[in-house]
Formats: C-alpha cells, structure tokens, sequence
C-alpha cells in the first residue's frame, strides 16, 4: 500500500513538470522540433525542460544509487544492457518519426488524458496497439518464426 | 499537421521549473521504489498481465491524469494544448510510436531524463536518433509536404 501511494503521488509530481513544461500541448513539442522555420515558430522550451531535469536527475541518482537499496524495495531496478544493437537505433529512429508526425510521445500524453479531449485517448489506444503489435513481432521473432 | 499550425511562446521559466519537477520526480522514484521513471516502462508493467508489480505503476500513470486538474484548481486556467493532427495521424503517430518505444526500449522520458543522468550508452544513442528523426520528419511535414 505504502508503495501504490508514493507511486501516485510522484506521478502527480512527474505530472505535474509535464504540464507546467508545456510537453502535454503537442503544438508546443512540434514546435520545438521545427528548428528550421524561417517564420519564428521554433521554441525552444524542451531543450529547458530537459537540461533542468538532467540537472536534478543527474546528481539526485548518484546520491540515490549511493544509497545500499530504495526505502521502499529491497534493491534498484535498473537496465543492466549496454549493447547498441540495430534494433536499439531503428527502434529510436522510429519513435522519432512518430513523436515528430503528432508531438505526443508517452510522458506527454498521458497527462493529456486528464484534460478530458477525445485527441489524447485516441493517441494512447493506437500507442497499446503500437506496444502490442510489437510485442507479437519480438515474441515470434524469439521464438524462431519465419513469416515476416 | 499542415491543417493547422499553432504559434507557441518561448516560455523559459515555466520550462526550466517544469524541467526541476520532472527530474524530481524521477530521482525521487529511485530512491522511494527503486525504479526507472520511463513511462513507456511503466505503462507497458501497469497492465495487470504483466503479472506482479503493477499497482505502484497504475497509481503513478493515475497521479500523471489528475496532475493537469490540480494545475488547473490551482492556477484557475486549464494547460495550454493546441491540437494539430486529424484523426488518422494520431492513429498512425500513436501506432508508430508504440512499435518504436518496445523496439527502442524507451521514450522520452526513460532516455532523455533517466538513461541520459546514467550516462547509459544505449540512451546517450538513443536520445540523439529520436532527435533528428524528430526534427526530419517535422521538417518534412511541414516544409516539404506541408508548406
């Protein structure tokens, strides 16, 4: 129960930045990525949002990590991978074309939902399509299949 | 996109604050619980076929939704959002997005935020591909197709 509630209330607090930083209106993301506008549509904003959070994540992990666990599990989930594989760069690849086609992408829309807009609920079935979908494709894969 | 393209202000305060809170939040869930706060991570485990630790991960994707109404309670002004897709590019975006987050293994949030602060070498990757393809593809929409 205690974790369910600290799981709540630091979503409030994640969702909280994304609102404020602007990254749940999607004009606001396209925007950014549109550094080659000639009509002063750039915006900058994101580059902030990102350097100001690398800014607390940055040093908060190391004193975190420092720590032996988590206060409330008893060790640290953390990607233990550092392979750069194909499916690493065409996976970001991708994920870079459809953040930049509608200017959703996950930590943004899910805030959205809360503003009670059909735009975001569309966004995030057709994302668990998406996640689904790809699931299937790394399952067959795994398990040999040959029909792609 | 080309219907409607919508001006927004450089809003460097609210950025650089909104920046601080998110970073927080992330490092405050590794210290709390121990975990990565990449949401496409934590949207795929909150499905309770996932099996075991989905409660935390419903709760915390549950406190993101209700963030943007206690904005607004607060503040007395709903958030800014300016819709710029039609239907189908939202389902064709959303689509794309959730094969690129699973082949990937992240979004913004898991490498832009966390995998960047790690200095893990597959967001330090990750991060400067979705960049560009990012910027191409709305280059493309908007200067080539678009205009």
């Amino acid at each position: 129960m205690a974790r369910t509630i600290a799981g709540f209330l630091i979503g409030i607090l994640f969702g909280l930045g994304v609102t404020l930083a602007g990254m749940i209106n999607p004009a606001k993301v396209q925007n950014f990525f549109d550094v080659f506008d000639l009509y002063g549509r750039f915006d900058p904003s994101l580059a902030l949002v990102i350097a100001a959070a690398l800014a607390v994540t940055i040093p908060g992990y190391r004193l975190a990590l420092g720590r032996g666990r988590p206060v409330l599990d008893d060790r640290f989930h953390l990607p233990n991978t550092s392979t750069i594989d194909n499916r690493l760069i065409a996976g970001a690849a991708v994920f870079g074309i459809g953040w930049g086609l509608s200017g959703y992408c996950p930590g943004g829309v899910i805030p959205a939902l809360g503003l009670g807009r059909m735009e975001p609920v569309v966004f995030t079935l057709a994302l668990l399509v998406g996640i689904a979908v790809a699931y299937a494709w790394q399952r067959r894969a795994a398990s040999g299949g040959r029909t792609a | 996109m080309r219907n409607s393209i919508a001006m927004t202000q450089f809003t460097p305060g609210a950025a650089a604050l909104g920046g601080l809170m998110i970073g927080g939040a992330a490092v405050l869930l590794m210290l709390v619980l121990g975990r990565i706060a990449g949401i496409t991570g934590i949207l795929i485990g909150a499905l309770p076929t996932q099996g075991g630790d989905w409660p935390w991960r419903a709760a915390f994707l549950a406190g993101m939704i209700v963030a943007p109404l206690l904005y607004t309670a607060a503040t007395g002004s709903a958030p800014a959002f300016e819709a710029t897709s039609g239907l189908p590019m939202l389902i064709a975006s959303g689509f794309i997005v959730g094969i690129g987050v699973v082949l990937g293994s992240g979004c913004t949030s898991g490498h832009g935020v966390c995998g960047l602060a790690r200095f893990s070498i597959r967001s330090l990757v990750a991060v400067p591909v979705f960049m560009v393809t990012a910027i191409a593809t709305v280059f493309v929409a908007r200067h080539v197709i678009g205009g």
